[in-house]
């Protein structure tokens, strides 16, 4: 087996605020391999976007708690300070493409300027130097290098998106995390960007971070899946099964919401609300909303079941049939 | 229900926006709509899908005559309101009415659920204060936000974004509407309400015999949610007919290259490339001559450059506009 390149063990992070201690990462372990991407789906309000930016070191002031380890490529990044996990980590061994593109672009800057940044800071090159390999990198997602000197308001949805991707890869890093990269466009431009990332990820043997709330986006781009639900991981499996047959009710219930094109089945929705992270439910937080709930549930949070060959369940089913599979 | 009777019937109709750049200068038009034709019966239930920027939006804000349209005619239960002043369209309002994208913007903060259902009562002189309760209690028991009591003192900020759009649905059926349109309703939302949404959507233009216009740029939804399909691009429906017929057996590239490009949940899909179009719709102030989806498109043939097609109709009710079918 082959080395994880990102590691998270026990990672916590809790926010302040008004009412009280929002925590929304919650005592997450998760894996990925080099070259493999893992997509993290759940609603929106289940934290997913705030493990990114636990593991990319992009928080708040308002943190309450923010402990546990993350190996990045063997390194214990919690011990660094901030000055060396700037100039060390973050954008040169892990990197991030934003979600809503459209607005993560300087609008006052030239494209160009900004694909080039990250390496007159990071790498201290020269400002040609920078701009050619800002051109390189803009013609890998397949823009043509005379748009270095455009703004971002001539360039149309699809191409900004295309942009923030260059300025993720300009450093070659080994991890991008991709936070809904495409939740604001088109689904034939969608198709175009989940072509790209594909085709990089072949070509450079990058490592993806994927999150998104669409399951069915999800299986185009994910080796591996985890879920998500209020500040928890309830299920890590590989794609060939998730797809197939879930584990966990929960993971059941999201497969089940997605609406298909091509198999005729009616979506049925998952009753109730996401819990709010600041008073979760008692016991298993899924428990309210969930359908083969018992006594145990509402009572004693699940640990995690490991159910062979790398799959592993939050839930108090799989108690007796551990080791067993 | 009888869904042959015609409820709304729009003829060839067109919205420019004009642009000007400079006071002499030669006005140029957005060819938002240019030229739509269709007609809609009662209680039927249709989709418009498009990319942004196809015109879709547009159509749908044309047709409340909340814009002006540019030529063409609406007709409206055997009314041409095309051109009515607006003084003569406050029964077209109570007869129609929208449910817009953003339900956190659409909803007036500072007035509360009951303030906000009370509204269109008031503005329409709908009975007295009593039969006004009345009603907003019925509607939102339609909605399903109960305990009524809890919810209607509420303001929009107490609300999560599934229960605001419950509010906005329910103040667009406060009038008993003939014709509501819904603009991407579910697209701001969390994936796993979305399908409440659409089921609650449906349930309520079935039982109340409302026709339907639903908008939205996600074919997946449309298929549970409506009895024909329109697709639309850059301004014109390019493709209509029947959902399951649209959708198994598509006639234009341009709806075969939409359907390949959404993905079903399928662990395979991360070995495949999709097969889809490059580039991005046209710019509706200089279309591309011809067919406006040329450029595009994997089957171009010369006439596609010089001759826009017209609507044809290649199989029964299933209508579309473009050369590959012009000689069958």
């Amino acid at each position: 087996m082959t080395e994880n390149i990102l590691e998270c063990k026990n990672l916590v992070l809790h926010y302040t605020a008004k009412k009280g201690v929002v925590k929304a990462v919650n005592d997450i372990s998760l894996g990925l391999l080099k070259g493999e991407s893992l997509a993290l789906v759940g609603e929106s309000g289940c934290g997913k976007s705030s493990l990114a930016k636990a593991i990319i070191r992009l928080l708040p002031r308002n943190i309450q708690s923010y402990t546990g380890e993350i190996l990045i490529d063997g390194q214990d990044t919690m011990k660094l300070n901030e000055k060396q996990f700037r100039e060390e980590i973050r954008w040169k061994k892990i990197s991030m493409v934003f979600q809503g593109a459209m607005n993560s672009l300087n609008p006052v800057l030239k494209v160009g300027y900004q694909v080039a940044e990250p390496l007159l800071i990071h790498e201290k090159l020269k400002k040609n130097e920078a701009m050619e390999k800002a051109k390189e990198a803009l013609s890998v997602v397949g823009i043509h290098e005379s748009f270095v000197d455009r703004y971002p308001f001539e360039l149309s949805g699809g191409m900004k998106q295309r942009v923030v991707i260059a300025m993720a890869l300009v450093t070659n890093p080994a991890i991008i995390i991709l936070d809904e990269p495409t939740s604001a466009l088109d689904v034939i431009t969608q198709a175009n960007i989940m072509n790209l990332l594909k085709r990089l990820k072949k070509e450079r043997g990058l490592s993806y971070f994927f999150i998104t709330h669409d399951i069915a986006l999800s299986s185009e781009l994910a080796d591996k899946i985890a879920v998500m639900y209020a500040g928890e991981i309830q299920e890590i499996v590989s794609a060939d099964t998730f797809y197939k047959k879930a584990a966990h009710p929960y993971s059941q219930k999201l497969m089940a919401s997605v609406p298909t094109l091509r198999i005729d089945k009616k979506p049925e929705f998952i009753p109730g609300a996401p819990p709010s992270l600041i008073n979760p439910p008692s016991g298993c937080k899924f428990h309210p909303r969930c359908p083969s709930a018992f006594d145990k549930c509402a009572k004693e949070n699940p640990p995690i079941f490991d159910l062979g060959s790398g799959h592993i369940a939050k839930c108090w089913w799989f108690e007796q049939s551990e080791g067993k599979k | 229900m009888n869904k042959n009777e015609e409820l709304l019937k729009l003829e060839n109709l067109k919205k420019w926006f004009e642009l000007r750049k400079g006071i002499w200068a030669n006005p140029v038009f957005v060819k938002a709509v240019d030229g739509v034709t269709f007609s809609l019966g009662k209680g039927e239930a249709i989709s418009l899908v498009g990319e942004s920027g196809s015109g879709k939006t547009t159509l749908g804000k044309t047709i409340l005559r909340l814009y002006k349209p540019t030529e063409g005619k609406i007709i409206f239960e055997d009314k041409d309101i095309t051109y009515y002043e607006p003084k003569k369209l406050m029964w077209y309002r109570r007869e129609t009415s929208i449910i817009e994208q953003d339900p956190y913007g659409a909803l007036p903060s500072f007035y509360s659920i009951y303030r906000i259902l009370e509204e269109p009562l008031i503005i329409h002189k709908f009975g007295n204060s009593e039969e006004r309760r009345k009603r907003i209690h019925e509607v939102l028991e339609e909605v399903r936000l109960s305990p009524i009591e809890d919810f209607a003192p509420k303001y929009p900020h107490m609300l999560s974004g599934g229960q605001l759009q419950r509010v906005a649905i329910a103040r667009s059926l406060t009038l008993k509407p003939e014709l509501v349109i819904a603009d991407e309703p579910v697209s701001m939302l969390d994936a796993s309400v979305r399908i409440e949404i659409l089921n609650l959507l449906r349930e309520l233009q079935e039982n109340f015999g409302i026709s339907f216009i639903y908008i939205t740029h996600d074919l997946t939804t449309t298929k549970y949610f409506s009895e024909r399909l329109f697709i639309m691009y850059a301004g014109k429906i390019v493709e209509s007919g029947k959902m399951l017929e649209v959708i198994h057996n598509p006639l234009h590239p341009y709806t075969t290259a939409l359907l390949k490009a959404i993905p079903d949940p399928d662990a395979e899909n991360r070995k495949i490339l999709r097969d889809v179009p490059p580039g991005e719709p046209p710019n509706l102030v200089n279309p591309p001559t011809g067919c406006k989806f040329n450029p595009r498109c994997p089957y171009k043939m010369d006439i596609c450059l010089k001759e826009e097609p017209a609507m044809l109709e290649p199989e029964h009710e299933h209508f579309t506009m473009c050369w590959l079918h012009a000689k069958k």
